[in-house]
């Protein structure tokens, strides 16, 4: 077993919530803070002390070299201020933390470039910024300016670059640091598709080659893709650590909890156009549907029932098609009513309409689903595309075996297996 | 640089370097090894900011001989020929003008690296280094504009036929002095303009008042006997007494050179101390 990277015991990180106020405090504030201090008057101190909270608490974790970590969590779980503390911008209120070899830390893109500078000098600058010596910028100088595409540019100030070709050359030279450890913040939040795919193919090398990388991220296809491990920090602390499989699915259920499995609009504020526009959407499991209205867990087990209300105000030959998505953004299905004979392809009155169907029990998988909703005229045109009408989560259901991951697949029928010895 | 320095900040950098991340408080000794492992980035953000400097302007490093030209000008109309403030027997431009490159120095390394955290906010929040780098890698372009403007007071030398003596040796010293006490109260305003916005206003203004209690435009000898002490508790005082007699050949106050390099020590010491004390907040508070 490789030795830790990473080593992190009881990490508390305590901020005062004012900290914006503090950071404007005057001198004079001060002065007569400690003014009350030194007379035995503590008001503001035990003011002070209300306005505190814990951004981190009581974090124990060990990253082996060569490991490749998602830190997922909401927004103010605490995983940036994480990076903070061990990029050592910030210290730690309590705790003790150990990294073996070098650290670099890419929470920004770009951080210390000068715009008057020329992408040359910029390269060395946020080299030497970010902990390279400059023979090592050196060697890796025509790497650095072929893997950002700006060969032509790299004599001209910054300032008149294009924002695509900025943060390629700020993530190229980030990329080729020759570090140890890789911290690695929601960075791939900028720049198009195609960018984003490639810094991820670089991290993914970085990785292969033995790098201990830790990256924050909100893109769960990323962390599944470049991650094994993962950990989830909800409110300063620690919820779960273990396989990325794991950590991202508790993560992903407990964040479906919370959704809704239906919504419902007034007329005007519905989504749609002026022809036509949603009031309510709901998908219910079948087996629960019956039970004087005690909502019941979907899972993989239940059959579904999606149903639609929308009202129509002008007339028009009108069909739903609703498609639904896995979290991981793959196409499940698609539900067209062909099989509604009494009103497909026909001409809808003005008024306001309900429908619904079916699925059968034991098809979905486990796991989050996304509706998408299309209001189509006349079987060709798109009169209104709602890709987030709404979410929600279909329910392991406990089995004999086992494993107790996730099943592969997008979907989980039951298959009547059987066995016999015939011989 | 000895090898055996050499491997010590090989070391720093390398694989098997163990950081240890803990809580600090109180009152820290500055981690020199540290700091010379990032030697490197003093010299390049020193650089950007000469490179910087003078980008987009006209005129460009010719602003470096301008300034203190023109000041010299405008001082000796005002205070020379209008004022008629003695000069120790020397012509009055030179007199000032000699005083003035270290005292715009001074000011000029003292207001930048005061402004210098601040300023570099982005770096702070983003990026670990030693943030001593930042108030010290401010004065640098400073020194290029000095050793510009010097070339005028060399000119001038020549033209009234004064200074050219063995004293001129001992100005490099003497600017170390100077950028000691720079250092020292640069490094103070920057960590204290951090945590409170006040010292951007009060810092230009204290400069100001700074140099009329400084014999730049006036002779030390001008102040008389009894409450010289009290003009020498002035570090900057003796500096630039010393650095005038530098360049005019003047006999040195030796006195005064020594206590203003004491003071000069004192206060390097009390600036660093007190910016590692409070370096570890900057980034919660910049």
């Amino acid at each position: 077993m490789s030795l830790p990277a990473v080593r992190i015991e009881g990490l508390w990180k305590e901020y005062r919530i004012g900290g914006q106020r503090h950071a404007g405090e005057t001198f004079y504030d001060a002065l007569s803070r400690g003014l009350a201090r030194l007379t035995g008057r503590n008001e503001a101190e035990s003011q002070a002390a209300a306005e505190r909270f814990w951004a981190l608490r009581d974090i124990n974790l060990e990253i082996r070299q060569g490991e490749v970590v998602g830190i997922i969590g909401r927004n103010g779980a605490g995983k940036s201020t994480l990076l903070k503390i061990l990029s050592r911008i910030t210290a730690p209120t309590r705790g003790h933390i150990e990294v073996r070899g070098r650290l670099a830390s890419l929470l920004e893109v770009g951080t210390g470039f000068h715009p008057e500078l020329s992408g040359r000098e910029n390269i060395f600058l946020n080299g030497a910024i970010l902990g390279m010596a400059r023979r090592e910028i050196a060697r890796k100088f025509d790497e650095i300016v072929a893997f950002a595409e700006v060969e032509k540019f790299i004599d001209t100030p910054v300032k008149r670059y294009s924002s695509g070709m900025y943060v390629r050359l700020a993530f190229a030279v980030a990329a080729h640091l020759d570090v140890d450890v890789l911290v690695v913040d929601e960075v791939l939040a900028v720049g198009d598709a195609q960018f984003q795919r490639r810094c991820i193919s670089k991290m993914g090398d970085v990785a292969g080659s033995g790098r201990t990388i830790l990256f924050v991220s909100h893109n769960m296809t990323a962390v599944r893709r470049l991650c094994r491990r993962a950990v989830w920090l909800d409110q300063g602390q620690l919820m779960r650590a273990g396989t990325v499989e794991d950590v991202t699915a508790a993560y992903l259920a407990e964040s479906a909890l919370s959704r809704q499995c239906e919504r419902c609009w007034n007329d005007a504020s519905g989504p749609g156009c002026d022809d036509v526009r949603l009031q309510r959407l709901a998908v219910k499991p079948l087996n629960a549907a019956d039970r004087d209205g005690v909502a019941s867990i979907i899972d993989v087990s239940s059959g579904l029932r999606f149903e639609f209300e929308y009202l129509v105000k002008r007339p028009l030959a009108l069909n739903l098609s609703v498609l639904l998505f896995t979290s991981d953004d793959v196409l499940v299905l698609n539900a067209v009513p062909i099989e509604d004979v009494h009103w497909f392809g026909k001409e809808f009155p003005t008024g306001r309409y309900r429908c619904r169907f079916e699925l059968a029990p034991n098809l979905l998988n486990a796991g989050i689903y996304r509706v998408e909703l299309l209001f189509v005229r006349d079987q060709a045109h798109v009169l209104h595309r709602e890709p987030n009408a709404l979410m929600f989560e279909v329910h392991d259901v406990p089995n004999q075996s086992l494993w107790h991951g996730r099943f592969p697949g997008v979907i989980r029928p039951q298959f009547h297996w059987a066995t016999e010895r015939i011989a | 640089m000895t090898d055996s320095q050499a491997e010590r900040v090989e070391a720093f950098f390398s694989h098997e370097h163990l950081t240890v991340i803990e809580p600090r408080r109180g009152w820290y000794m500055l981690d020199w090894r540290e700091l010379w492992a990032y030697r490197e980035l003093l010299w390049v953000l020193t650089a950007r900011d000469v490179k910087v400097r003078y980008k987009q302007t006209v005129l460009g490093a010719a602003w470096a001989l301008l300034r203190p030209v023109l000041t010299m000008v405008i001082f000796s109309v005002v205070f020379g020929q209008l004022a008629r403030l003695p000069s120790d027997g020397y012509p009055y431009p030179i007199f000032v003008y000699a005083a003035l490159l270290p005292w715009t120095f001074f000011a000029t390394a003292v207001g930048n690296a005061g402004q210098s955290l601040v300023g570099s906010s982005q770096l702070v929040s983003k990026v670990y280094f030693p943030r001593l780098i930042i108030p010290l890698s401010s004065i640098g372009a400073g020194l290029i504009d000095l050793a510009i403007a010097t070339m005028v007071l060399v000119a001038m030398m020549a033209w009234y036929g004064v200074g050219f003596t063995p004293n001129l040796l001992a100005a490099p010293l003497l600017l170390v002095g100077v950028v000691f006490i720079a250092l020292g109260f640069g490094t103070l305003l920057s960590a204290l303009t951090v945590a409170y916005r006040d010292f951007t206003h009060l810092t230009p203004f204290m400069i100001q008042i700074w140099m009329f209690v400084t014999p730049v435009i006036y002779p030390a000898s001008l102040v008389p006997e009894r409450w010289q002490w009290l003009l020498y508790l002035n570090p900057m005082t003796g500096l630039i007494e010393a650095y005038r007699s530098a360049f005019l050949g003047k006999a040195f106050d030796w006195a005064g050179i020594g206590l203003s390099f004491t003071v000069a020590v004192a206060i390097f010491a009390v600036g660093v101390a007190y910016f590692e004390r409070v370096e570890r907040r900057f980034a919660d508070i910049i």
